[in-house]
């Protein structure tokens, strides 16, 4: 066990991978320098500049040129530098690399990781701060992976790069620096929930930074004396519809919270269903973030956050709603 | 004409190339036309099939293409079987692709030929990226990637290209200029001259004439030999004209009445060939006996498709993606 940051628990996954692996290789801008948030810094002095290797400010070509290779044999790990410029390269991540084993009758695979730090970080404003999980999880195809602690940064890397699947593996930006306990004999399944508090009164579902959110609130209610059950998905795509169930029939109560736009987010995904599935003893509840814009001055960017206590009131309120 | 060095026996292989694609293109459009069996859209590349044959003549099995919506004759020409082609065709069971792709999406990893593609374009930046992983596994393998005039205009174009030229691949741009961006003359939305966007890249630029297939070919040749020594990447502008409308149904009435009247009759690739086998020596008779096992060749595998099933409706949910397929989903 080793305490290490979220962007080096990443890191560490990715040098272990390389080391077992000389098929597996990081493409994208400034990684020969570390990359944009220096979640790279080493590794072009361990492996060389052809496995770290820069790349051109050309989006579509990073995520074409990577889906090429993968074709031909190798195992790229795509550097996008903010999940936002990735909209440059979605023809090629959408319409090529999420549909060609199919299209192809599976002669091919695309076997990539597709990095893309999300979130909103420092003042960043709109085009460097969204949350866009949502669309991806629409698309058949891809794996949606979204780590919130340093542990699942570790394992979930070390399954995306074993995965034969394209992973898009969506970091959060505000969490580089965090830090956290990393067993690297823990791995980790796409699918299969974190159970990060037990509890009996109420589920909040979550995923990516907004997971942390939801176990602060959690500390908060418990000071309240509700009993709040936080899983972390970790995964969007796939989802452990199971554990999410297996929660809500104990606890007849569901909150998903999420920092993405509310209005067709994934937590519509979830609600629907639950509220399909299970009979609750109030009516289901999802958070996010108006269908607004991220502004730059920080008291606008936080009319569009979703906070620790804003998650804790509105489990509070639904302790207190008449039954469904 | 420089009859002085014409290898007959290579003209000869040439023909028959051509003569396959042709025949595999008017079949394939007498089943959609006649019998309704192919459903989708299909783009025919007859008065093309030149380049095709002459550039990847030279190919190893092992090399790489990468081609486009137009891309029946590169697949054949790279080694796919024409049965399990036109039963991708009819959507059957069997076909290259098990009836998921259809004309659009035609591919066969088994000759490395890494897929047409519906995306105008789209293949240039995968193609630079196939060569780049042969780079980084050592390989001596080239790939050649087919584009049209139109997907010069795209933003993939400069990026794939540049790609290549940063990374030093191993691959030839084959631009197979046609005139045509679907029913909108090239030029007319084009600045400049594709070859050299090219030149302005850096890489070495070559434009032919790309109905002469035996120039052509001799062209092909020195360039994919010397990608391969070199591993650096080439450029080949192919000029040559769309007889056929963009799609099999499309009448093409956008263009100066009796163009394509005139290019079949003065710049048909198969024609110009024969014309050069005839001065040969080659008899008519010989030339026509390539063009009916051509056009027998093509009817068995459209027999064979016609005879084949739809695939099973499970494979719906099949070659999805291993971890979260559809076919996983219990609800």
């Amino acid at each position: 066990m080793t305490i290490m940051t979220y962007a080096d628990a990443a890191k560490l996954a990715i040098a272990q991978a390389m080391r077992a692996d000389q098929t597996v290789w990081c493409v994208g801008e400034d990684l020969g320098r570390g990359g944009v948030f220096k979640q790279y810094s080493g590794l072009v002095e361990e492996f060389g500049p052809e496995r770290i290797s820069d790349a051109p400010i050309s989006e579509a070509a990073i995520m074409g040129a990577a889906f090429g290779a993968a074709m031909a044999g190798t195992r790229p790990i795509v550097e996008m530098r903010f999940a936002d410029f990735a909209l440059c390269a979605t023809d090629e991540l959408v319409n090529q690399i999420a549909k060609a084993r199919f299209m192809f009758g599976g002669q091919s695979r695309a076997p990539m990781v597709i990095r893309k730090p999300m979130g909103m970080w420092r003042s960043s404003a709109a085009q460097h701060s969204q949350s866009l999980e949502s669309w991806y999880a629409h698309i058949p195809g891809l794996v949606v992976c979204c780590p919130a602690t340093p542990q699942d940064n570790y394992s979930m890397m070390q399954a995306a790069i074993a995965c034969d699947d394209p992973v898009v593996y969506l970091e959060h930006k505000n969490i580089w620096a965090v830090e956290g306990e990393v067993d690297t004999s823990q791995t980790a399944e796409f699918g299969k929930a974190e159970l990060r508090r037990a509890g009996a009164d109420v589920t909040l579902v979550s995923w990516s930074h907004t997971a942390n959110l939801c176990c602060d609130a959690a500390e908060m209610l418990a000071r309240d004396g509700i009993d709040a059950e936080v899983i972390d998905l970790r995964s969007i795509w796939p989802w452990d519809k199971a554990a999410v169930l297996d929660s809500v029939r104990k606890t007849g109560r569901l909150l998903v919270a999420h920092e993405s736009v509310s209005v067709a987010g994934f937590g519509a995904e979830v609600v629907a269903t639950v509220a399909q599935t299970v009979p609750l003893k109030t009516l289901p509840k999802r958070l996010g973030s108006p269908r607004g814009l991220i502004a730059y001055a920080p008291n606008l960017e936080d009319q569009m956050r979703v906070t620790a206590p804003m998650i804790s009131d509105a489990a509070r309120s639904m302790m207190e709603t008449v039954p469904a | 004409m420089n009859l002085s060095n014409f290898d007959r026996d290579a003209g000869m292989a040439r023909l028959t190339m051509m003569e396959r694609i042709r025949a595999f293109e008017e079949t394939a459009r007498r089943a959609a036309v006649d019998e309704e069996l192919v459903l989708g859209a299909i783009h025919l590349s007859i008065g093309q099939e030149a380049v095709a044959a002459a550039v990847i003549e030279r190919l190893r099995i092992d090399d790489y293409i990468l081609s486009t919506h137009r891309g029946h004759g590169h697949t054949l020409a790279k080694g796919a079987k024409p049965e399990a082609m036109m039963k991708e065709l009819l959507g059957r069971e069997g076909g290259c692709c098990g009836g998921k792709g259809g004309s659009m999406h035609i591919a066969d990893f088994g000759v490395r030929m890494l897929g047409a593609n519906g995306v105008v374009g789209a293949n240039i930046t995968i193609a630079a990226g196939a060569a780049h992983g042969i780079k980084l596994l050592g390989g001596d393998q080239v790939v050649v990637c087919f584009f049209g005039d139109g997907a010069a205009n795209r933003g993939p174009f400069l990026e794939g290209v540049n790609w290549a030229g940063v990374f030093n691949l191993p691959i030839l741009f084959v631009c197979e200029d046609n005139q045509y961006s679907a029913s909108t003359l090239t030029s007319a939305m084009t600045s400049g001259n594709v070859a050299d966007r090219a030149r302005a890249l850096g890489l070495r630029t070559t434009e032919a004439d790309g109905n002469d297939v035996t120039t052509l070919a001799a062209t092909a040749v020195e360039i994919t030999d010397r990608i391969r020594e070199t591993g650096t990447p080439e450029f080949l502008l192919a000029k040559t004209y769309r007889i056929s409308g963009h799609t099999y149904f499309d009448p093409a009435t956008y263009r100066p009445e009796g163009e394509a009247d005139h290019m079949r009759d003065t710049n048909c690739p198969i024609a110009r060939l024969r014309t050069e086998l005839a001065a040969a020596g080659v008899a008519d008779a010989d030339m026509d006996a390539l063009r009916r096992a051509a056009a027998d060749e093509m009817d068995s595998a459209l027999d064979a498709a016609r005879a084949a099933p739809w695939p099973a409706d499970t494979t719906a949910f099949i070659d999805v993606q291993d971890i979260g397929s559809p076919a996983q989903e219990a609800f």
